[in-house]
């Protein structure tokens, strides 16, 4: 039964895609009405003028852009000028990075004001007010303390991936069941060891879904601070391309950015199975 | 009664007498006599003295759940603890725990106060508390290594192994909890506060959230392994039945706030009792009736009958025995209460 909806999804699935396929085609062709204009005048205008074509890229030509860029991912033809492969690197090695920082800052602090309400209650305020701000309002301050563009973007990614690892860590930690505690408290284990064989395993799951959320917004935060420090990776692309009115490439920037955020979602999601218990 | 007075000895001897691992050894006659001669000599290895539970109160004042409570236990006696819901039973037991502290008074076990939680003092929880990410043997094997922190992989699992086996739950060692029953569950909680050889084991409610069938292994299995080991035993329960079953002593406590130990009732029934024919003592309707009694009424008009009541000096109800003391109030003031619900009829004589 379950195979059968699986298969009869993917069906659907790829019914849709077809569909949306035909529809861009459709739109996207050449509606043949042809304006008469001198050949050189022609020529100086494009197919857009000369055969009715949508300025929009087709599927076609965004498959064969693809396929192209496909085939050579890693070139490096000059600052504005390279493979997708290293563009996309750039940006994993930001978020990566900045991600990394955060992970190493929100979980202790998180466990700290999950486990003492003293902690949690001072540092509320800060919390509230820090949280809502939009991550690349930071970006003037980063760029004038830190100097270096590739740096800020790293800090930008680092702030605003910190706040749910920090909440979801404190309220785990906050909210492991107090049997189990009891339980740790009677064998007389000692605090450190009642952290990591205790809270820990039992705050994991919330820890790790806070780690999924977070790894989702840096992805989405690299894409604009790139296109604001510039230089490398892909939101630097996009730019780019929207500067060489390269629709073809920003599409394909587009749908690459979509696939490897799901992909970073995807091994989140696997680790978070991992430590999931059943109750 | 056809059977004569004292059907003795019952055919279920659910004893399986050995010497026993946590330290105590000789069978449960041997026990008996020792508990009956600790007693006398008024050796305490638990007391309570005078503690109090208080919590703000709405209007800034002080709600008392229970103020200078006493008991004392002697070592291998298996008591349990009688009362409505809210009277502080379940405070008695985290405060013996050393999970809760008092407002007042101390608790000394072992000749010591108390201070915090202790591996000597083991805890039954009601929700049994496993930790779901851990198999059977790693929740045993948990409190094994906590109480010997330096012994090594295999002798934790040589010593964890031999308590599941005797809960009964060999070939179950790797399952998590989340793919055991109930009772399994709870088999695995006992084993786990067992593993630490304590001096004491403290148990809320432990088969409260089982199903009949369950608890009456169950029960069978705590006697047992109580009787083998000669251990202490400090039970909250809800169900009087089970009380009869398990208890050397059964205390009686009235409602809160303000709660107070009222009686001391001590079991009549012999040693080697057996679950399944425990119902058909001479003796057992009239200690049943007498804690049914007290917790129907007099738990809620304790406090207004009896004031002189003196909570170092709880009154012991000995059923049964030459100085039956079955109320310690008059018979007069609960004339109304013993009135029959079934008109015509008299009460079901309780004794043969």
């Amino acid at each position: 039964m379950t195979t059968s909806l699986r298969f009869r999804a993917a069906i659907v699935s790829v019914a849709l895609f077809l569909a949306f396929i035909g529809i861009w085609h459709l739109a996207t062709r050449g509606t043949a009405s042809v304006a008469t204009m001198s050949p050189e005048y022609a020529k100086l205008m494009g197919a857009t003028a000369t055969e009715g074509k949508s300025a929009m890229p087709g599927p076609s030509e965004v498959g064969a852009k693809l396929w192209e860029h496909l085939k050579r991912p890693f070139y490096d033809n000059g600052p504005n000028d390279k493979g997708l492969g290293i563009q996309l690197g750039y940006s994993i090695a930001r978020v990566g990075l900045g991600y990394l920082l955060a992970v190493m800052v929100a979980i202790p602090l998180g466990f700290l004001i999950g486990m003492s309400p003293l902690i949690s209650k001072a540092l509320d305020p800060f919390i509230q007010v820090l949280k809502p701000i939009s991550p690349l309002a930071w970006m003037p301050l980063a760029l004038y303390t830190i100097k270096d563009s590739g740096i800020s973007a790293i800090f930008v990614i680092f702030i605003c991936s910190v706040w749910p690892m920090l909440l979801n860590t404190a309220f785990g930690v906050a909210s492991v069941r107090k049997e189990w505690i009891n339980v740790a408290r009677t064998l007389e284990v000692g605090t450190l060891r009642r952290a990591f064989t205790v809270i820990l395993p039992a705050a994991a799951p919330t820890i790790l879904t806070g780690m999924r959320i977070s790894i989702g917004i840096a992805w989405l935060v690299i894409v604009a601070a790139e296109m604001l420090v510039g230089g490398t990776g892909i939101g630097y692309f996009v730019w780019n391309e929207w500067n060489n009115l390269s629709i073809t490439n920003v599409i394909i920037a587009i749908l690459l950015i979509g696939i490897v955020g799901m992909l970073l979602d995807q091994v989140l999601a696997r680790f978070t199975r991992m430590v999931t218990f059943p109750e | 009664m056809e059977k004569g007075p004292h059907p003795n000895p019952l055919p279920a001897i659910r004893l399986r007498p050995k010497a026993g691992f946590g330290g105590q050894k000789g069978g449960a006659r041997g026990l008996t006599a020792s508990v009956e001669a600790a007693r006398m000599s008024s050796e305490k290895f638990i007391s309570i003295e005078g503690i109090a539970k208080r919590y703000p109160g709405a209007d800034g004042g002080k709600i008392a759940v229970f103020e200078n409570l006493w008991l004392s236990m002697v070592r291998g006696e298996f008591v349990c603890v009688i009362g409505h819901s809210g009277c502080g039973k379940t405070t008695v037991l985290n405060i013996l725990a050393g999970l809760d502290e008092p407002s007042d008074g101390t608790v000394i076990v072992d000749g010591q106060a108390i201070e915090g939680t202790s591996l000597d003092r083991a805890v039954i929880f009601q929700s049994h508390a496993l930790l779901p990410w851990r198999t059977v043997l790693g929740n045993v094997a948990y409190a094994v290594t906590s109480k010997w922190r330096n012994w090594d992989r295999a002798r934790v699992k040589a010593h964890a192994q031999s308590f599941i086996d005797l809960v009964g739950l060999t070939g179950a060692e790797h399952k998590r909890p989340s793919e055991l029953s109930g009772g399994m569950k709870q088999r695995v909680g006992i084993a786990r506060a067992l593993s630490i050889t304590p001096k004491i084991m403290l148990m809320d409610e432990p088969f409260s959230a089982l199903d009949a069938l369950t608890r009456g292994t169950l029960q069978d299995e705590v006697r047992r392994i109580c009787l083998e080991t000669g251990q202490t035993a400090f039970m909250i329960t809800h169900d009087v039945d089970e009380a009869i079953y398990l208890a050397d002593r059964i205390f009686l406590m009235t409602n809160g706030p303000g709660a107070v130990l009222a009686e001391i009732v001590e079991n009549p029934l012999p040693k080697d009792r057996g679950r399944f024919d425990l119902h058909r003592h001479p003796l057992y309707y009239a200690v049943r009736n007498h804690v049914v009694d007290f917790l129907v009424s007099r738990s809620k008009s304790f406090a207004a009958e009896v004031p002189a009541h003196d909570p170092r000096n709880v009154p012991v109800v000995r059923i049964g025995r030459p100085e039956l003391v079955i109320a310690s109030v008059s018979e007069a003031m609960h004339e109304e209460s013993k009135q029959t619900s079934w008109p015509g009829q008299t009460r079901p004589s309780t004794s043969s």
